[in-house]
């Protein structure tokens, strides 16, 4: 009844199955992104970036990153620290708050904001009448990419700081060191690299974030058009190669942020998802 | 016992990151649900179960659902093809997995428009057989599918490596058939993973706002997914319709927060109790 070796053909045919499965499924999409691209050659393909549209999208793309960036450096290692290396009542419910954007809809995340500093929102009259603006112009959408990507260095931190305890901290205390010194000695060397890994992800995540960013931008033509919104402009007016050419270099900005990941992970092999 | 009392820092650490999340994450979200209490409960019912919105929820949910348990399967086929076998190629197809995580939204959605539509690589074959597949309801399963698989495959994955093969070569070496092995022995050992990448999987696909959009046809009542019908409400001035919808979408995906944690939980106790 039992055969000892049993057939390799049911394996062969599940195998198959995968490939075939990933590669129309996966791959033809990111293959259709630089094939739509390069449609009418490379000349038409590097006309598309030169676009002024193009450039003022990707100069905006970059600002606001760059804005982000030291906000979530703040935040993901003030919270590693507390959650990794102190007990405390409520942790759990901290984590928890910690990961809770991640299950919010892009497009809800950019509403509450709207709902805060909007004209109909609470904060909107009172910032209107100091001639503030928020929402439609780069503090909003500072803002919400903020909101969507806060999770991402926290995340990659807190497994790697828990698995490495407290031990060497507290000798480094012992011996005299302050604060300070313990962390920019101590702590920071030995989450380097998942504190890379973290602002990679969260990058990646600031520029190609579209829904959120959508619902505060206002689609101010060169003004307020990141490089997902110029992407939906070009492909609605039915410029496709300008539309693609520009998700080609955000679809190069992922495939780049996954290589760089997978080889941070190696370095640190117990860095969570 | 490894958390530490003597180190410093701790209140000045709690302190920022609760500020973050107080301002950056709880007042907002909070603001939602007070702005949705300002509608009152008749203001809120009539706008948030309005016919239309009926039917954004429906294909959501529904769309969403469908493309959970599509991806349960698919998942947990990728999954055990990837850590049970070797081939020329594994590690490659291993990397693809994560290709959804890595395209942002936008990428994706016309990426998918464009190949599943009447002239794409995909969509032209398919709609030779009578399929079409974008600009309609199957043009946002197919979507929300794209995006929710490495959820599935990267949760079952790595209990699978750890269950190693010796349940299956126990099994099968007291006499059990393949099917039974599979159905009886190692389905039952990774279900909880399964459940909880399929809960992940539903709740992202759910909320999907950029890899669908391009490819749904977004016609209302029949292809309008509930996040597009928030961000139409908000073109329209419709703060309130907004809210309303908006408030019915988070509280789902919260409960199934609720539902993921709660499958980690039984996943833990499972994986101890092994």
């Amino acid at each position: 009844m039992t055969p000892a070796r049993p057939s390799p053909w049911p394996r062969r045919l599940l195998i198959l199955l995968a490939v075939v499965l990933l590669i129309l499924f996966l791959l033809l999409p990111l293959l259709t992104v630089f094939a739509s691209a390069f449609a009418h050659g490379v000349a038409a393909y590097g006309a598309a970036l030169a676009d002024p549209d193009a450039l003022s999208a990707i100069g905006l793309t970059l600002t606001v990153a760059a804005l982000v960036l030291p906000f979530n450096l703040l935040f993901g290692l003030a919270a590693a620290w507390a959650v990794a290396k102190f007990d405390f009542p409520g942790k759990s419910l901290v984590i928890t708050l910690i990961d809770l954007p991640f299950s919010v809809s892009p497009v809800i995340s950019g509403l509450i904001f709207l709902l805060l500093f909007g004209l109909q929102g609470w904060l909107g009259p009172w910032l209107a009448a100091r001639d503030l603006r928020v929402m439609f112009a780069l503090p909003g959408m500072v803002l919400v990419t903020l909101f969507v990507t806060l999770p991402f260095v926290a995340r990659e931190l807190i497994p790697l700081m828990e698995e490495q305890g407290t031990e060497e901290e507290e000798a480094a205390l012992m011996l005299g060191a302050s604060g300070w010194r313990i962390f920019w000695r101590i702590t920071l060397p030995n989450v380097r690299w998942g504190l890379l890994a973290g602002v990679l992800l969260s990058n990646a995540r600031a520029m190609g974030e579209f829904g959120a960013v959508s619902m505060v931008s206002g689609h101010i033509l060169g003004l307020t058009m990141t490089l997902p919104q110029q992407v939906e402009r070009f492909y609605n007016d039915y410029n496709t190669v300008g539309a693609f050419s520009l998700a080609s270099l955000l679809a190069l900005l992922g495939l780049l942020t996954l290589v760089a990941k997978s080889l941070l992970e190696k370095r640190t092999p117990t860095s969570g998802a | 016992m490894a958390r530490s009392t003597v180190l410093p820092g701790f209140p000045l650490s709690l302190g920022l990151s609760l500020a973050f999340l107080a301002l950056v994450v709880l007042l907002p979200l909070a603001g939602l649900f007070l702005h949705a209490a300002g509608l009152g409960w008749a203001g809120f019912f009539r706008v948030a179960f309005a016919p239309r919105a009926l039917a954004a929820y429906g294909l959501s949910f529904g769309g969403a659902l469908l493309a959970a348990l599509l991806n349960a399967g698919a998942g947990l086929l990728v999954a055990w093809v990837l850590v049970r076998t070797s081939f020329p190629g594994r590690r490659l197809l291993d990397a693809l997995v994560d290709l959804p995580f890595a395209l942002p939204t936008a990428v994706a959605g016309i990426a998918l428009a464009t190949l599943y539509g009447p002239h794409g690589l995909l969509g032209a074959p398919l709609l030779r057989l009578g399929l079409a597949v974008a600009y309609t309801r199957l043009g946002v399963v197919a979507a929300m599918t794209f995006i929710g698989l490495p959820f599935v495959v990267r949760t079952v994955q790595p209990v699978l490596q750890d269950l190693g093969s010796e349940p299956e070569e126990a099994a099968a070496s007291l006499g059990a058939g393949r099917l039974q092995v599979a159905v009886r022995v190692v389905l039952p050992l990774i279900l909880p993973a399964l459940f909880t990448g399929a809960t992940l999987a539903f709740a992202r696909a759910l909320g999907e706002y950029g890899a669908v959009v391009f490819i749904a046809g977004n016609v209302p009542g029949v292809s309008e997914i509930a996040p597009l019908l928030i961000a139409t409400r908000v073109e329209q001035f419709d703060i309130a319709g907004a809210t309303a919808i908006a408030t019915v979408m988070l509280t789902g995906a919260f409960l199934l927060l609720l539902a993921v944690n709660m499958a980690q939980l039984w996943q833990r106790r499972r994986r101890e109790g092994v």
